[in-house]
């Protein structure tokens, strides 16, 4: 007698680990994890708290925001270790998500259509995986810029690392400092206007979850593999 | 001398016994680090200048004392490593030092032994006032001196990044910067620098930014008379000429004492770093700020709809139950 064979683990394409659809009214799909939320909300503190430091630093129109930290030498002495929380929670955030981040064919096509992405005309964009070409390009753009400065950052720790770097390689860093800064601030902005205009969007990163119909409108591929792995069985 | 009311023209004369009040305040500021908006100086005083005759220089560093005595600075007791600077470099506790270099002169095959007394050069066009982000830790006066007003200082190291002369130091200690003031506290009582004051030579001399240059003229033409034909004056045009000038045997190669700068000027980094940068990347964040206002409050919330919802319960629903745990 022999058993039926067990259905093949199924092989992931768009979703990660902890991802899942909950039957309901509406449908519920678990997108981000409790501490994936945690390390969000830590790097998104970091990255605001680091805008009004730095922003002080880069114009004395701004400057006044130093009192937020307590003065002056107190913003210069905390920008750079809040710097490197940032650093590090990015980039525990990075490892968990960077594999889902990379480019497809299709963000080809979606990229060419960016007038009904911006129009909200989802019906005539195509079918996607866990992230659009838009969220790709903003999490890998915050990933160059995050190491370009942590590296430059670390040049200009004038309190450590002074004695490290000749002053015309410190003159360079500034520089590309304060624009790579002015480059993560607009990416930034982008990431929450997008994150607010794409309503349903925003209890992804509070509750962890999405309805359904979200997943369908901006993500059907990947409700699609959720949708088929809970009939298949959880992936062990 | 006219000097109570305005710059002292010599750092020679001895003080008064009774006290003085400073001449020298907030209506002579003429520049002030990260502030757009001042207020015009009530007057213009002389510009001042210290000539440094480095021909004349024996390099007693009876300057470097006088400098720690008024200042009250404590440098560290050093190691000697084989060098006559002492310290090894400036600090944040010594604002001047005896640079010196043994240099072979081709021309004559024999040994010069060149001592340059580094400090703060008092820049009319000051590469650290321009970089420094912290309202008032920079002034200039319009004397021309350039000083740090330690208690609005952030510490942060801009000004080393600024300065064309690698001049300033930030204290480890109070992480604040420190250079010399060309005594500044003196010149507002009408005395000279103390290093001036100090030098046994005269090789630093002190007064009107006019007086010094002419005076320098005299001394060049000693020095051309005597075969420095190469003899002049350095007062580098690139950051506008400055309150510390050097009187140089061979101004023709300012490198060669100790690593003078031959053309200095504020790096175009830092230009382009407080210039185009500081201004298109507000105007790129404003940008996205307000554009992404205006397409919330006009343009049509991207929302979900009902049918989508339906989709996704139909397509969940097909799927059906989850199969039971592991088989038997």
């Amino acid at each position: 007698m022999s058993t039926p064979p067990r259905p093949a683990k199924p092989r992931l394409v768009y979703a990660q680990p902890g991802d899942a659809v909950e039957p309901g009214h509406p449908v519920t799909v678990s997108r981000y994890g409790p501490w994936a939320r945690v390390n969000h909300w830590i790097t998104a503190s970091s990255l605001i708290l680091l805008a009004i430091s730095g922003l002080a630093l880069f114009t004395p129109a701004l400057f006044f925001l130093t009192t937020l930290f307590g003065g002056g030498q107190n913003t210069r002495a905390l920008h750079p270790w809040i710097g490197v929380l940032l650093f590090v929670s990015f980039f525990v955030f990075f490892a968990q998500l960077w594999r889902a981040n990379l480019p497809a064919k299709v963000d080809v096509v979606w990229l060419s259509k960016i007038k009904d992405v911006v129009g909200g005309h989802e019906e005539n964009l195509p079918e996607l995986g866990k992230y659009n070409a838009g969220q790709k390009f903003i999490f890998w753009g915050m990933a160059a810029l995050i190491l370009l400065l942590i590296a430059t950052g670390v040049m200009i720790w004038e309190q450590y690392f002074s004695a490290y770097f000749g002053i015309p390689l410190r003159r360079w860093a500034v520089l590309v400092h304060s624009i790579a800064a002015v480059l993560i601030i607009c990416i930034f902005i982008l990431h929450v206007y997008a994150a607010i205009w794409t309503r349903g969007t925003l209890r992804a990163m509070t509750r962890g979850t999405v309805t359904g119909g979200w997943a369908w409108r901006h993500h059907r591929k990947w409700l699609r593999e959720l949708a088929g792995l809970r009939r298949r069985g959880p992936a062990e | 001398m006219s000097g109570s009311t305005d710059s002292p023209r010599t750092a020679v004369s001895n003080p008064p016994v009774q006290p003085m009040a400073s001449n020298l305040g907030a209506g002579d500021v003429i520049r002030r680090s990260a502030t757009s908006e001042l207020p015009p100086p009530t007057r213009q005083l002389t510009p001042v200048a210290k000539l440094i005759d480095v021909s004349k220089c024996i390099g007693c560093k009876a300057c470097q004392s006088a400098c720690i005595e008024w200042n009250d600075t404590h440098p560290a007791i050093g190691e000697n490593v084989g060098v006559y600077e002492n310290p090894h470099d400036l600090t944040e506790n010594m604002f001047t030092l005896m640079r010196f270099t043994e240099w072979v002169n081709p021309a004559t095959d024999s040994l010069e032994w060149l001592i340059r007394k580094d400090g703060c050069m008092h820049c009319a066009d000051p590469g650290c006032l321009k970089a420094c982000p912290a309202p008032g830790a920079i002034v200039q006066y319009s004397n021309g001196i350039v000083d740090f007003i330690h208690e609005n200082c952030i510490g942060c190291g801009y000004c080393v990044k600024g300065c064309p002369f690698n001049i300033p130091r930030i204290s480890k200690a109070d992480h604040r910067s420190y250079k010399c003031t060309l005594c500044s506290d003196r010149v507002a009582v009408g005395q000279g620098p103390a290093c001036a004051k100090a030098c046994p030579t005269q090789a630093i001399v002190f007064g009107t930014k006019e007086d010094m240059k002419k005076h320098a003229e005299g001394r060049i033409a000693d020095l051309k008379s005597r075969g420095y034909d190469q003899a002049g004056l350095y007062d580098p045009p690139g950051v506008g000429g400055t309150h510390v000038m050097y009187v140089l045997h061979h101004a023709d190669k300012p490198q060669i004492y100790a690593g003078l700068p031959e053309n200095p000027s504020i790096s175009p980094l830092v230009q382009s770093w407080k210039g185009v940068t500081k201004y298109v990347g507000i105007a790129a964040m404003g940008f996205m700020a307000v554009g992404s206002l205006v397409h919330g409050v006009f343009g049509r919330a991207n929302r979900v709809t009902r049918e989508e919802e339906e989709a996704a319960e139909r397509l969940v629903d097909s799927a059906g139950p989850p199969p039971p745990g592991p088989r038997p």
